[in-house]
């Protein structure tokens, strides 16, 4: 990916892949943990895969809106999708925070 | 009314009067209603009214000076708790019939109050009526000066009155001052006149109306009328005018017109008014009649009295009543009967002329005890007297017939002459006719006068009714209980019961038998009887019960209990049954409860549909008792990990953001952020924001509920939108002001 073709926040959030990476990371940690200790609370376990997963999720459609190589987003402000990127993390993680216990 | 009261002792003494007032209290009373400078008619009414109410009776010891205030000292007479002297009177004239003598406690307190009463100038006829009436009773030590003024005070209210309470007080208080003495010669002088205007307030079926233009007429009013009338005939200078007098003979007549009838051969007068307040209940009202009627029967002699049965019956009524509830009917009831005992007593004074009076003296006939035992060989004892218990002329009782109750056979007793012991007044028959068996009987009793000529001066009524029971000892015999083959009626058990004594029978049966009880019950004098109650129990060990009732037939009582019939109202339960017989009657002396002994049953297996025996009773204590107490068992909490693992791994997971941090920096992205001041601070606040938000989530997990961190959200995120919005505009504008450079 062109590092320098990405504006300033994008470069923060996406860099490079390697942020879903991390988020793959975090995944596999949480689901190591649950084989280790149980899966007693299991919203837990439940809220903590989901979480990574989400977010990861919402990192790669970060990463596709605002690539410029990318016809169907164009007209799309990169300042847009990363309001957008922000606000779906905050519903995503009330609800995480909910669904914890 | 009795305010600022003070009671102090009081010892006696002081002014070296007799008698003895110890044991009263003194009571300084205040009066402040009542205007005690004054010494006007309506002062002495307030004061008057103030001394008797509230029970107290007070009289007058002195005066004394508190301040500038009058009190006047009064003691209080604890033992005479009346409000008034006409319950005074009541109370005492009660006591007096009874033969209870009470002068020495009452006459110390009460006699200063009727010289009061009668001096005073404001008494009204009634309080004067009244205190006359005590007087009569207690015989106080009065002077005759105070009945001049009241003897012609009261001739004066007699030509005035036009009510009949105040014609009835004026004129009784006249002949209570001649009976007593006071003044030798108390005449009415226009006594025709008098009569004709009580006259004049009677109606036509008898009855008499208070006033001429007051409510409707009353039979309670007719015996004040004919009382007072009475008075005025006895207090005549001239002889009233016979013509008059037979037409009061008349009213009376048609006053017992209205005569009203219970089922025992009771007469009683009631009065059926609408005014409620005004209703003075039959006894009342029925004892205002007789006084009425007695006192006119004493002063006249006439040919229409009422027949000796009606009477009878009044005194029926007044005996009926047994002892009253109040002080008042109490009085009511002795006086009347007083009324009608005594009204025998010929007047011998002045009036010798005429003859005793026709109102019969009713004679009453009773039987103590009403309950006879043959084995015990009670007599029938049988009384005679006048109502209020004094001796009856010699005369003979008669047994006429004896009915057994319940059955309308012949009598079974024809004209027994009961035999008389002068000792006790009783009379008696020696031994109960061979005829009387044990049972319920209602004797006819008659009373026959040894003096035909008497017949008219009592009443002795027709035939009177009383219920006898006769007990006895009742026979039972041949008690036997079997068990029987159904099919062939052979006996295979067979057992006699002693049912005097103990009984202790074990008998077997299958559900193919029948169980038999007999046994005979006879009376003294050898007839067949039959008792009220004969019932055989049969009862499981589970305590289910069953009741049957022994049937009887010409000769014996027996019972049958087929057993292929009763499989199923027993529900099927075989075992043990306990058997129990019970038979009694009013009439028998041994009626009993007992065990027989027990029946072994076997019956066959229940079906599936037949009926459970019903669910004996519980001991409540199982049921209502305290339970066992049961403690909680919690679900046992899932295993949690331990704790250095936990924090282990939160250890991880914050060393990402460490590093993501880390390569911020490496990436030199921090260089895009805006030097100007106002969006510097804008974009400050951006990051602030998310940080918030991040915190209010931290928060929202350890301790607050969803509903504040929504409201606290939505603050936060109108907040963020703002600040964000600014900070980003303001980036893609540079941006863009980039992009073409």
């Amino acid at each position: 990916m062109q590092d320098s073709n990405k504006p300033y926040e994008t470069k923060v959030i996406v860099g490079g892949g390697e942020k879903v990476q991390q988020w793959s990371v975090y995944l596999i940690a949480v689901v190591v943990y649950m084989a280790i200790v149980g899966s007693f609370p299991f919203n837990s376990f439940l809220s903590g895969v989901l979480s990574c997963v989400g977010t990861a999720v919402l990192a790669i459609c970060l990463r596709i809106q605002v690539n410029k190589e990318n016809k169907e987003f164009k007209d799309l402000p990169p300042e847009r999708a990363f309001a957008d990127f922000v606000l779906c993390n905050l519903v995503l993680h009330l609800v995480i925070m909910n669904f914890l216990g | 009314m009795l305010q600022n009261t003070r009671i102090e002792d009081f010892q006696s003494g002081q002014n070296g009067q007799k008698p003895r007032i110890s044991g009263s209290v003194i009571v300084i009373i205040d009066l402040p209603c009542c205007d005690l400078s004054a010494n006007n008619r309506d002062s002495q009414i307030c004061r008057f009214r103030a001394l008797y109410t509230n029970r107290w009776v007070f009289r007058k010891v002195g005066i004394e000076l508190y301040g500038l205030n009058k009190k006047e000292l009064y003691i209080a007479d604890l033992m005479l708790a009346v409000t008034s002297l006409e319950e005074t009177y009541e109370a005492l004239r009660t006591f007096e019939i009874l033969g209870i003598e009470r002068k020495a406690d009452i006459s110390p307190a009460t006699c200063p109050l009727i010289v009061e009463n009668l001096g005073s100038s404001s008494s009204s006829p009634k309080d004067l009526f009244y205190a006359l009436k005590v007087n009569g009773i207690l015989k106080c030590d009065i002077s005759a000066k105070f009945f001049e003024g009241i003897h012609s005070k009261l001739q004066a209210i007699v030509k005035d009155a036009s009510s009949l309470l105040d014609f009835y007080y004026s004129i009784g208080s006249l002949v209570l001052i001649k009976e007593q003495g006071f003044k030798s010669n108390v005449l009415l002088g226009d006594a025709d006149g008098i009569f004709h205007s009580i006259k004049a307030l009677s109606q036509s079926d008898g009855r008499w109306r208070h006033s001429s233009n007051g409510p409707g007429s009353t039979i309670h009013a007719a015996g004040i009328a004919l009382e007072a009338l009475a008075g005025v005939v006895s207090l005549a200078s001239t002889e009233v005018d016979q013509s008059m007098i037979d037409t009061v003979e008349n009213d009376i007549m048609k006053l017992f017109d209205s005569l009203e009838r219970y089922d025992g051969g009771a007469f009683y007068f009631d009065d059926k008014l609408l005014d409620a307040r005004e209703h003075q209940g039959p006894l009342s009202t029925t004892s205002s009649a007789v006084r009425g009627l007695t006192a006119f029967a004493t002063v006249t002699s006439g040919s229409l009295y009422p027949p000796g049965d009606k009477i009878l019956g009044l005194a029926k009524f007044f005996i009926g009543i047994g002892i009253p509830g109040s002080a008042k009917d109490l009085f009511n009831q002795i006086d009347s009967l007083a009324s009608l005992e005594n009204n025998r007593q010929s007047k011998n004074d002045s009036f010798s002329s005429r003859k005793t009076t026709l109102v019969s003296i009713p004679l009453i006939l009773s039987v103590p005890a009403t309950v006879l035992s043959l084995t015990k060989k009670d007599q029938l004892k049988v009384k005679v007297s006048t109502v209020l218990g004094s001796d009856a002329p010699p005369l003979t009782v008669k047994l006429m017939e004896a009915f057994s109750s319940g059955s309308k056979d012949s009598s079974v007793v024809e004209n027994q002459e009961l035999k008389f012991d002068p000792e006790n007044s009783v009379h008696f028959l020696d031994a109960l006719p061979k005829s009387i068996d044990v049972g319920k009987y209602i004797f006819s009793f008659e009373i026959v006068l040894h003096d035909p000529e008497q017949k008219k001066v009592y009443a002795t009524g027709g035939q009177t009714q009383v219920l006898i029971v006769v007990t006895g000892f009742i026979k039972i015999d041949t008690a036997e209980i079997t068990v029987l083959d159904s099919d062939l009626g052979s006996i295979e058990t067979k057992q006699k019961l002693d049912l005097y004594g103990e009984n202790a029978v074990s008998l077997s049966a299958n559900h193919l038998q029948k169980l038999l009880l007999s046994f005979q019950m006879t009376t003294p004098h050898g007839h067949a009887f039959k008792p009220h109650q004969a019932f055989l129990k049969l009862r499981h060990e589970s305590k289910v019960e069953h009741i049957f009732v022994v049937g009887s037939s010409v000769k014996q009582f027996e019972i049958v209990l087929d057993f292929l019939g009763l499989v199923e109202k027993f529900y099927y339960l075989s075992g043990r049954y306990d058997i129990q017989l019970t038979v009694g009657d009013a009439a028998m002396e041994n009626s009993f409860l007992q065990a027989l002994g027990h029946v072994n049953l076997d019956l066959p297996e229940p079906p599936e549909k037949a009926a459970r025996p019903p669910l004996q009773p519980v001991d409540h204590y199982l049921r209502y008792g305290p339970k066992q107490e049961i403690t909680h068992i919690f679900r046992t909490p899932g295993k949690l990990p331990a704790q250095e693992l936990s924090l282990t791994f939160l250890g991880l997971t914050l060393l990402p953001f460490v590093g993501f941090l880390l390569g911020l920096i490496s990436l030199g992205n921090l260089k895009k952020f805006p030097t100007l001041v106002v969006p510097a601070i804008f974009a400050i606040l951006f990051h602030v924001g998310i940080a918030a938000v991040l915190l209010l989530y931290m928060l929202f997990w350890l301790k607050l509920d969803l509903f504040t961190t929504l409201k606290a959200l939505g603050f936060l995120g109108i907040f963020l939108f703002f600040v964000g919005h600014r900070t980003l505009s303001h980036i893609a504008s540079t941006s863009a002001k980039l992009k073409p450079a």
